[in-house]
């Protein structure tokens, strides 16, 4: 490193009695780590499989991962499940890279205070969803999670979601002009199955219509959380996605 | 005069404009915000306005330059002060969401009560506003007792200070309504992350701009550490943060980059948060405060130097542990575990230049209770900067992430040594800072040392043990081929260990309170009648800047 003592002609002294010296050379020691590692991530091709099912949320599903975030709810479960016996026959596959590229801001998470829910979505009820989150202990006597029972009285109120949606396609996440346009109809339409779902589920492949909590007459904040964890790891066959590399094999023989 | 006008001018359009931003706010939270930050415009403006020496003015004289032959310590007696105020609120907060997880009663039914939203209230308290201010202003003692002059830019040294209260209100207040942007220890939303943005650069440039007049011809090693500190975390803070607001008028944002890319980035900026914020900055404490309190020079001039930059080179590789297993490319992992457990050298380098600075003065171990806390301090970083480039081998890893055992990890870190370093520096400072002749109660230091020391012994044991129990039942299989437990059995087994590590955070925050007792009674001018301990001399004569005297 160029940075040792008294080396002939050159020596730390100099570094140390010039603050700008010394400031650009720990700028750029500091900077080189982060090039190397986060950079190649943006165009290295089989940094994220190719698969197919992947879909931006709807806004019901959207809204629902707001309140995920709004709660802190990463703060106790992840969303990744990790290519292990235990953790696959526990949760379901492991996840893939491809099932969070539209999630901004991903939602991994690093404490398991409760289980992984990756793949939580179809594995309960609806009901069980809304007595879990109003009263954990009702379901789960062990559970040591707070009650969310004010997401159930609370109407959902998103704002203009044509504004998240577009915020979202800024930073690259493809809805269409239709999906912004629709953005505050299709909350509607999914969480109301009287509604009609319109071309919803064309635009937004096995995205789930109904009633989530329960309560027809209005959308709750219940009922966006819900529809956010119900479609958790259903949208990708994960079976049909193909390991990226076989021994022997070649990118043209695949 | 035109100054002061454009001050006030300034103070008053800005608490206009977060007005305006309030009535057009589209959710609530952001009006909240945005209020608060009208008040604190309107506080600025009334303090221009009250400060400003209007004989002078009147007499068209230009401002007097300050007293240039005392340090300008008045931001440093309030970031002492900040410091002890943020310190038990954080502690406080971390305590009540312990004990959240061992009876999940304490929730309180109340949104603004949940675990969820009050972790990040605790992390960001502990981490951002009593770390943060014990650097910011133990940054500004050192960078003036080393340079030997006066602080840069008074005015924008106060403006650091009252700017980054503002952004902890901000922040604090916005996790409790869930505002929130969702990654871990950067969680402030898109205005608030703007905010701090520019208090930062002003930080920069005052700490800068005191290195540039100083009289000393060298720049001491400790302020390498607080520049390092200051340009990296700058450089985190930005890239980290980048993202797009749903609207200018609304607090949601949605993160630049997402799924693999954004987790990455997440995680080289969460554990260089760590690495710059909780450990270059407060290895700078480190090498001003301990050879200042043992009275002996730095132990090795040429460690110092290649600890430093390998230190601050290696720790930007080592994020990638944090997402061990997960979807991240396989090369980026093992990359980040390789310069991990390299940067187990250099840590431990600085360990080592700060314990052998006692070099002769060990007995001193016996007698400073002060001393005691540092060396505790710097044996803790020691542990944990062993512990963590293990827990970063894939191996260990696979069991021990997502684990009550990284809690632990943390732990022990931050309450070891960023805690014990930070007690010892304030007690330092305090008798300095105040003109007393020494601290209230040298044996009420000995008190909190020894409750926060086996506070910790309690909280990280019982989180070991947790951790080590969470990762073998969640893989262990029965002879039938079936796994065992159900995660719920999981969650039951921790009962015991949560009472455990409440029980020891109540002892380190008990310890606490004991300080902030002794640093009240020490500035109330009292003295505590009680056989000494140590004698540590404190030279007033030698205690401020050179100042050019004029030829005769």
């Amino acid at each position: 490193m160029a940075t040792k003592p008294a080396k002939k002609g050159f020596s730390h002294k100099k570094i140390e009695r010039n603050v700008t010296l010394l400031g650009a050379l720990a700028l750029l020691t500091v900077t080189i780590g982060g090039i190397v590692e986060i950079a190649p991530l943006f165009w290295i091709d089989n940094t994220i499989e190719k698969v197919e099912g992947m879909r931006p949320y709807t806004p019901l599903e959207l809204a629902g991962r707001n309140i995920y975030m709004r709660e802190g709810c990463y703060t106790c479960h992840s969303q990744m499940i990790r290519p292990f016996r235990d953790e696959v026959e526990r949760y379901g596959h492991y996840s893939l890279a491809a099932e969070s590229m539209y999630d901004h801001p991903f939602q991994w998470g690093s404490k398991r205070t409760g289980p992984d829910l990756a793949r939580v979505g179809g594995r309960y009820s609806d009901e069980w969803h809304k007595a879990h989150l109003i009263d954990p202990r009702s379901v789960v006597p062990e559970s040591i999670m707070p009650p969310y029972a004010f997401l159930a009285e609370r109407e959902l109120k998103t704002g203009d979601m044509a504004n998240d949606l577009t915020a979202l396609y800024r930073v690259g996440v493809p809805y269409t002009k239709a999906d912004i346009e629709k953005a505050n109809e299709d909350i509607k339409a999914q969480a109301d199955p009287d509604a009609g779902a319109g071309d919803l589920q064309k635009r937004y492949p096995k995205a789930q219509v109904r009633d989530f909590d329960g309560d027809p007459a209005r959308v709750t904040e219940m009922d966006a959380l819900i529809a956010y964890l119900q479609m958790l790891g259903t949208l990708v066959d994960v079976d049909k996605a193909a390991p990226q590399e076989r021994p022997g094999e070649t990118e043209a023989a695949r | 005069m035109d100054s002061l006008l454009a001050k006030a001018g300034g103070w008053f359009a800005l608490a206009l404009l977060a007005l305006v931003m309030a009535a057009l706010a589209v959710d609530a939270p952001f009006a909240v915000h945005m209020v608060i930050i009208a008040l604190a415009s309107l506080i600025a403006l009334w303090a221009t306005l009250m400060r400003a020496d209007y004989q002078r003015i009147a007499r068209g004289l230009l401002k007097m330059p300050g007293n240039e032959g005392v340090y300008d310590d008045d931001p440093i007696r309030w970031g002492v002060i900040a410091t002890l105020f943020w310190g038990v609120a954080g502690m406080a907060a971390g305590l009540y969401i312990a004990l959240q997880l061992a009876f999940p009663a304490l929730n309180l039914n109340l949104e603004y009560t949940t675990f969820g939203r009050l972790r990040p209230l605790h992390t960001s308290a502990v981490i951002f506003a009593f770390g943060g201010n014990a650097l910011i202003a133990t940054s500004f003692y050192v960078v003036q007792r080393t340079c030997r002059a006066r602080l840069a830019f008074p005015t924008l040294a106060r403006f650091v200070f009252w700017g980054y209260q503002l952004f902890i209100v901000l922040a604090a207040t916005g996790y409790l309504m869930g505002v929130t942007a969702a990654k871990e220890y950067a969680e402030p939303e898109w205005y608030v992350d703007l905010w701090l943005t520019i208090v930062w650069v002003a930080y920069l440039v005052v700490f800068v701009g005191t290195i540039v007049k100083r009289r000393e011809p060298h720049i001491y090693v400790a302020n390498w550490f607080y520049l390092s500190f200051i340009v990296t975390i700058a450089m985190l803070h930005i890239v980290n943060n980048l993202s797009m607001p749903a609207s200018l008028l609304g607090s949601k944002s949605y993160a630049a980059f997402a799924g693999v890319q954004d987790a990455l980035t997440q995680w080289w900026y969460g554990h260089n948060a760590v690495g710059f914020f909780l450990t270059a900055g407060f290895l700078a404490m480190m090498y001003y405060f301990v050879p200042k309190q043992a009275e002996r020079p730095v132990y090795s001039y040429r460690l110092s130097i290649i600890h430093f930059w390998s230190l601050i080179f290696l720790y930007i590789w080592a994020g990638p542990h944090h997402l061990h297993y997960t979807a991240l490319p396989d090369w980026a992992q093992t990359l980040g575990m390789v310069f991990s457990v390299i940067l187990w050298m250099p840590s431990w380098g600085g360990m080592i230049n700060g314990l052998m600075t006692l070099n002769g003065a060990w007995d001193k171990i016996r007698t400073d209770p002060i001393i005691r806390m540092m060396v505790m301090a710097l044996a803790f970083y020691g542990m944990s900067t062993f512990e963590g480039p293990m827990m970063s081998i894939k191996w260990v890893n696979s069991m021990s992430h997502y684990t009550d055992w990284t809690i632990g990890h943390v732990h022990s870190g931050a309450l070891g040594w960023n805690g014990m370093i930070t007690f010892a520096c304030v007690y330092y400072l305090v008798p300095r800072l105040w003109g007393r002749p020494r601290l209230y109660s040298l044996r009420m230091v000995n008190w909190h040392f020894w409750l926060a020391t086996v506070g910790i012994v309690f909280y990280a044991a019982s989180m070991w043990v947790a951790g080590i129990m969470q990762g073998l039942m969640w893989r262990e299989y029965g002879a039938d081929g079936y796994l065992v437990y159900s995660f719920a059995e999981s969650v039951a087994a921790m009962h015991p260990m949560y009472l455990i590590r409440a029980a020891g955070g109540a002892m380190y925050l008990a310890g606490f309170l004991i300080m902030i007792v002794n640093v009240w009674a020490t500035l109330a001018g009292k003295v505590r009648a009680e056989r000494p301990m140590t004698e540590t001399p404190y030279n007033a004569v030698a205690d401020r800047p050179l100042t050019p005297v004029p030829a005769e």
